[in-house]
Formats: structure tokens, C-alpha cells, sequence
């Protein structure tokens, strides 16, 4: 009995060494292999690259960038690009989602009918393909002469043109900051019991809110450019279209794409946190004398977020990972900025390892706050009821 | 996933006619979304059909001026491109026939005669070398065409279905791996899958066709079309590995506990006991993830594959027909329409069948 034991045990341990040990052989070998040829190139292992100048410029940019700036910049740039677009595809997809989820579960078979449609039509195409569809559309739209204008704004193929306010950029970034915090805030103060239930909460939520707002609003104001209006409308000038914010093709179509097909997949999760709510929830809160509005997002709305948070938070991780796609309209997100550096420095395994680790920290980061969230605001023991 | 209000019942139903009938506000909504959808409806219908122009006797673009539709002419003079790519144009009826070959094997492994894992395996690679067969040439007389040259949609039902027969028995292998007891094994494969798991595709598609020369010993090397292939069945047997895992440990327990008091050994265990029902349970993710991939060959296009989105770019892009890229895109889009709706239709048949079976 025992010679048997310990012969399992003894082969379970050759087979973890021989698994082991081939992992590392076929790790050290692509390592070494990979070594050899960058030697044979002329280019030695090594990240000092990062400081020298690229000596090329890029189109979306965040922060300042040209042709003399280092690579590490173009990188940082890159990762700011898709964090930028990330953000606002990851909203625009709930909002988007969020409007379908309601057409396809408020009772009317009209509005059903419609959100299926958009739902079955979108998610069956791949986003690539709608990313480049938007993208040309959007730059075939006609030039700054002729553009379609209306509310002080301008289509052109340029890009969009919008108001803006005559704010440095790291003022306005700051107060958007701010305001995101501020809003973060609110949330996890409003949908965490332990701190909703404080004596004062109310009183906490207005004075978040008030601060965020002054915050937001003092920032702005003391990024304000001398000698220029506040509000700065674009406007037609020669050939071109100046002042206003200008939003780049490139960045919109992948807004775009990601709004709508992320949004198809986004309305089927919380559809079904909809219907997963039970019936009874919406009965007792209607048989309390509750409006429709207050039965919905004091009641619908919050038992549906609870039920689908973790699937949305994968959904939101593959979001985020479908900025790579920028790279097919030429918007420098992570992924193109990478893929150039390879292509004129040459450092191949370094860059693709820089790309590698930042995909690995920015979506475990992401999931692991999502999921602290999630943790937060979950049901727990009798609020489980059906 | 199919929590659905039921559809046998008819009071629910009355009470939902009644409700929408009783109240003016959904009436005027319903109107307002009908009326919304027909002028749309409408609006699409004139341009695609009523003024749409649909060949050109002379393969140029004279017929689409001044026309307010569509100009379909395009995909008329245009389709070979789009469908077979650079596939030489007196070979493309192998080109067609291959892909024919692979839908008829993908249809015919959807019926329940051959759900057993033989069968469709024996069926799978039949089916398959059949299609490298006739798309490489080289034997019987066919004359041999280089993977460059493929291209257009046969190029993305090749890679769809190269992924997809590498990828299964990958998954398969991975799941079970790090369902291993042995603690190395399982925390290596673990974060493996996990690794693969939280990078992008394009970002792997990109490793394995421009970095793994650098990486790889040139006797390993073989064609960048395989290289891109066992990337892509890599991604997907990551995630497809995570739904099996997930359907063996959906098991109860006393399955496996009576399969080994039985005295059966791990391989019988596994290939009898724990696979067939874990499949059963990881079904409804399965079919999603292959719909999903189908979509995702798309990005081979970011690394210079001639793909149908690639080769559909090519055919409006010269200028005698960049006006009709509409056209082209609807087109191409509709391809990808037809196969991803298909399959999750029938996934969804598939969902209904088996939970009749399991009552």
C-alpha cells in the first residue's frame, strides 16, 4: 500500500518536473533564439531605445508629442489614446445598451420588435468591419467649405468640429477628472449599503456632489485663457475650419463602433437582469404607491445592475481590449503605437513584451476595481428575494 | 441567459394586449416606432431595390451615374475579387468548391447522426484536407497554388475552420490541464490561459505572424498562414477551455466519485463520465464562442491577410468604383450575416433541444 502511494507520488513528481522543465526550455530557447536574431540585425537586447527620438509624428494626441519626443512618450501617448477611447466607448455602449434594454423589456411589442432588430443586425457583424464602414463615412462626408453645420457645430470629412471652452488642456483633463472621482463617489455612496445607511448620508451624497461641481468649475476657471471668450464656437476660416474642439475621424468611427456593437452586446446583459428581477420586487413596490419612474431606478434598475455586474464587467474588459482595433483607421492607440515602434526601432521582443504587460495590468486593474464593486453593492443573505 | 416570460400563457398575454391597448401613451409610442420603421424601412427599400442598378453590360461604372440607389453593379463585376481574393481566375472554381466543401461538412456535422466524436472528427478532417487539397493543388493533377495567393472569403472559412479543429482538442487539452491535481501543472497552464485570456486577439494574431521569426528556430518556422492559425486556435481553445472547465465542474461530484469506485481508470473516467456531460453543460458557451470567433477572423486583415473585408476594400478601392463602397460593405457585411446568424440560430435550437432532452 505504501510502495503504491508513494509511486504515484513519485510519478506525479516526474511529470510535474518534465512539464516544468519543457515550459522553461521552450521559454529560454524562443529567448535565446530571439536574442540571436536581433544580434544579427545589429540591435542588442536592452531597453535603452525608449530614450532615444522617434522622429516621427502621429495623428490623435492626447498630450504633446512630435517627431524629437522618445519612444517612451510615443508609449505613454499610446496607452492614453486607448485608455481616452476606452472610456468613452465603455459609456457610450451602456448608454446605448441601457436604451435598447429598456425598448426590448417596457412592455410595448413595438419598440421590442425594433431593439431585436438593432440587436440581431449589430451583433452579427464584426466590429472591425463597422469601425471601417464608420470610418468611411466619416471622412467622406463633405469638405470644411461645404460642411453640414447646425447648433454652432460642423460635419466635415475633417473630422466633427464642436464648441468648446477656451481652457488649457491640463485644466480641462483635470476638472474631468474631478468630475469622473466625483461621480465614482456618488455611485459607490449611493449603491454601498453600509454607507447609504449612515444618519447623514443624504447630507454626504449633496456635499460630494456640490464639491465635485465647484471643483470642476473653479479648475476650469482658473485654466481659462486670457483674452479669449469663454466659449469658443468653431468657425469657417479660409479652407478650414478653426477653434471649437475638433473630433477626428479616426477617434469617432471607433466611438462609434464600439458604442454600437458593444452597446447590442451590453443591452442583451442587462435585458436579462431585467427579467431575472423578480416579479414580486415590482409588485411590492408598485402596491407601495411608487410612480412608474421610482419603481424603475429604485427598483428595477438597481436589482438589475446587481444581477449582471460581473458578466458587464467582462463585457466592459473585452471593450477595452476592442481599442486595438484603432490601428485599422489609424488612430494611435496602443496597440499602432507598438506596432510602429516595431517597424522603425526594431526592438522587437521589447516592445511586444511592453505591449503584453500593459494589456495584462491595465485589464486585471480593471477587473479587479469592477470587481471590488461588484463585491461592495452585492446582495447578500435576506435582500435575496425573488 | 433565457429567462423569457413564458409563451404558453395566455392570460400574461391578455393582460400585456390589454395594458398596451389601455393606455393612450404606449399606443402613440407603438405608432410613433412603426411609423419610424416604415419610413426607414421605406427609405432603404428605394435605394437597395426600387432605383438600384443592378449589372453593367460593360464591367465599367457608366451605369451607376446619376442614379439615386444602389449601385449592386459593382458586387456584378466585382465578385470574384471579393469572394476568392488573388486566387488564379481560371482555378477559382476549386477555390468555390472548397468552400463549398467545408459549408456541406459544417452542415452535415450540425445533424445528430453524427454527433459522435469519431464520426465528426473522421468527418472534420475528411472534410478539410479535401479543402487543402483543392486549394494548395499540387497533386492530381491540380496545379499548386501558394497560401499567398489565397484569398476572399474561401480564405476566411480556411482560417475559421483550420482555428476551430486545432482549437477543440487544444481546449479540450487545456481544461483539463489545469484541472490537473497536480499543483505545477495546474498554476502553469492556469496562468497560460489566463494570459492569452486578457490580451487582445489582434495582439497575438501580431506575435504569431511578425514576431515568433524572431523567436522560433527556422526548421519550426513553417508558413506565416499556419503560424496565424495555431494563434488563433490558441486564443480560442484558451476561452473554449475555460466553458469546458466550467461545464466539469457544473458535474455533481458523485459522478466521478462512482466512476472511480468502479474502478475505471482517469482516461476512461474522463473520456466517458466527464467529458460527454460537461460538453452537454458547457454548450450554450461553446456555440457562442465558435459565433464569436467567426467574427473574429475579421482581424486577420491587420496583419496583411487578403480576407473577404480586405479583398472587399480592394474592389471599390480603385477609383473607377470608390463611390460604391456602400455597396461593398453591405455586401461583405451581409456574408458575415448569413453564417454568424446561422450559427447562432442553430445554437439556439441546439439550447432548446437538449433542455427538452434533460426533463
Amino acid at each position: 500500500m505504501l510502495s503504491m502511494f508513494t509511486s504515484r507520488k513519485a510519478r506525479a513528481f516526474a511529470l510535474q518536473a518534465i512539464f516544468l522543465a519543457v515550459v522553461i526550455a521552450v521559454i529560454g530557447g524562443a529567448f535565446v533564439e530571439g536574442r540571436r536574431n536581433l544580434a544579427a540585425q545589429g540591435i542588442t537586447f536592452g531597453f535603452g531605445f525608449l530614450n532615444h527620438t522617434t522622429g516621427f509624428d502621429v495623428g490623435f494626441k492626447l498630450i504633446s508629442y512630435d517627431s524629437y519626443s522618445t519612444y517612451s512618450r510615443l508609449i505613454f501617448l499610446g496607452i492614453l489614446d486607448s485608455l481616452f477611447v476606452g472610456a468613452f466607448g465603455i459609456v457610450a455602449a451602456n448608454l446605448v445598451g441601457l436604451v435598447i434594454a429598456i425598448m426590448r423589456t417596457a412592455g410595448n411589442s413595438t419598440f421590442n420588435a425594433l431593439g431585436t432588430v438593432y440587436v440581431e443586425i449589430f451583433r452579427n457583424i464584426p466590429l472591425i468591419l463597422q469601425v471601417v464602414f464608420w470610418y468611411a463615412l466619416l471622412t467622406r462626408l463633405p469638405p470644411p467649405r461645404h460642411a453640414l453645420s447646425g447648433f454652432d457645430s460642423f460635419l466635415t470629412s475633417r473630422g466633427v468640429y464642436i464648441p468648446g471652452l477656451n481652457v488649457t488642456g491640463g485644466h480641462a483633463a483635470a476638472a474631468c477628472a474631478i468630475v469622473i472621482a466625483g461621480l465614482t463617489g456618488l455611485t459607490v455612496l449611493s449603491m454601498s449599503r453600509r454607507l447609504s445607511r449612515l444618519p447623514f448620508a443624504r447630507l454626504l451624497r449633496w456635499g460630494v456632489g456640490l464639491a465635485t461641481l465647484s471643483g470642476a468649475v473653479l479648475t476650469l476657471h482658473l485654466g481659462r485663457i486670457s483674452g479669449t471668450p469663454l466659449v469658443s464656437l468653431p468657425k469657417l476660416q479660409g479652407f478650414n475650419i478653426q477653434e471649437g474642439i475638433r473630433i477626428s475621424p479616426e477617434f469617432l468611427s471607433l466611438l462609434i463602433g464600439m458604442a454600437v456593437y458593444g452597446g447590442a452586446y451590453i443591452s442583451e446583459i442587462i435585458r436579462a437582469g431585467f427579467l431575472a428581477t423578480g416579479k414580486g420586487q415590482v409588485e411590492a413596490a408598485q402596491s407601495l404607491g411608487l410612480t412608474p419612474w421610482q419603481v424603475f431606478h429604485r427598483v428595477r434598475l438597481p436589482l438589475a445592475i446587481r444581477a449582471v455586474l460581473p458578466t458587464l464587467i467582462n463585457q466592459y474588459v473585452w471593450l477595452f481590449k476592442a481599442t486595438t482595433l484603432g490601428i485599422a483607421v489609424g488612430y494611435t492607440d496602443f496597440f499602432a503605437v507598438i506596432s510602429v515602434s516595431i517597424n522603425q526601432a526594431g526592438h522587437t521582443l521589447e516592445l511586444i513584451g511592453i505591449l503584453m504587460l500593459g494589456f495584462l495590468v491595465i485589464n486585471n486593474a480593471m477587473a479587479l476595481v469592477l470587481n471590488r464593486v461588484n463585491k461592495a453593492i452585492a446582495l447578500r443573505g435576506n435582500q435575496l428575494r425573488s | 441567459m433565457s429567462v423569457t416570460t413564458l409563451p404558453h400563457d395566455p392570460t400574461r398575454k391578455q393582460a400585456h394586449r390589454k395594458r398596451r391597448l389601455s393606455r393612450p401613451i404606449d399606443m402613440a409610442f407603438s405608432a410613433l416606432g412603426i411609423g419610424l420603421a416604415a419610413l426607414v424601412l421605406w427609405r432603404i427599400f428605394n435605394w437597395a431595390v426600387l432605383n438600384a442598378v443592378w449589372i453593367s453590360p460593360d464591367g465599367t461604372s457608366k451605369v451607376c451615374r446619376g442614379i439615386s440607389g444602389a449601385c449592386w453593379a459593382v458586387i456584378d463585376v466585382r465578385w470574384r475579387l471579393i469572394l476568392f481574393g488573388l486566387f488564379p481566375f481560371e482555378e477559382q472554381w476549386r477555390s468555390s468548391l472548397a468552400c463549398l466543401v467545408i459549408v456541406i461538412v459544417a452542415i452535415l456535422s450540425c445533424l445528430p447522426r453524427f454527433w459522435r466524436a469519431p464520426r465528426l472528427a473522421g468527418l472534420w478532417i475528411a472534410g478539410f484536407v479535401a479543402f487543402y487539397v483543392l486549394m494548395a493543388g499540387g497533386i492530381f493533377g491540380l496545379t499548386s497554388v501558394a497560401p499567398e495567393k489565397w484569398g476572399g472569403l474561401t480564405l476566411t472559412v480556411f482560417i475559421y475552420a483550420a482555428g476551430m479543429l486545432i482549437g477543440m482538442p487544444t481546449a479540450i487539452g487545456l481544461a483539463l490541464l489545469r484541472r490537473s491535481t497536480m499543483p505545477v501543472i495546474a498554476k502553469i497552464t492556469g496562468l497560460f490561459i489566463d494570459g492569452i485570456r486578457s490580451l487582445p486577439l489582434i495582439t497575438i494574431l501580431f506575435t504569431a505572424a511578425l514576431i515568433m521569426p524572431f523567436v522560433l528556430p527556422p526548421w519550426l518556422l513553417g508558413d506565416k498562414i499556419w503560424r496565424v492559425v495555431i494563434g488563433f486556435s490558441l486564443f480560442f481553445a484558451a476561452y473554449e477551455a475555460e466553458n469546458i472547465r466550467s461545464g466539469i465542474q457544473a458535474l455533481p461530484a458523485g459522478q466521478e466519485e462512482a466512476a472511480k469506485a468502479l474502478g475505471l481508470t482517469y482516461w476512461q473516467r474522463t473520456t466517458r463520465i466527464v467529458l460527454p456531460q460537461a460538453f452537454r453543460n458547457a454548450l450554450p458557451p461553446t456555440i457562442n464562442q465558435f459565433v464569436i470567433s467567426f467574427k473574429e477572423t475579421s482581424l486577420i486583415v491587420i496583419i496583411g491577410f487578403f480576407d473577404v473585408m480586405a479583398s472587399g476594400k480592394a474592389a471599390f478601392g480603385t477609383g473607377d468604383w470608390s463611390f460604391a463602397w456602400v455597396e461593398v460593405y453591405v455586401f461583405v457585411a451581409l456574408i458575415y450575416f448569413v453564417f454568424v446568424f446561422s450559427l447562432s440560430r442553430y445554437g439556439a435550437y441546439l439550447e432548446r433541444r437538449l433542455r427538452v432532452g434533460q426533463h
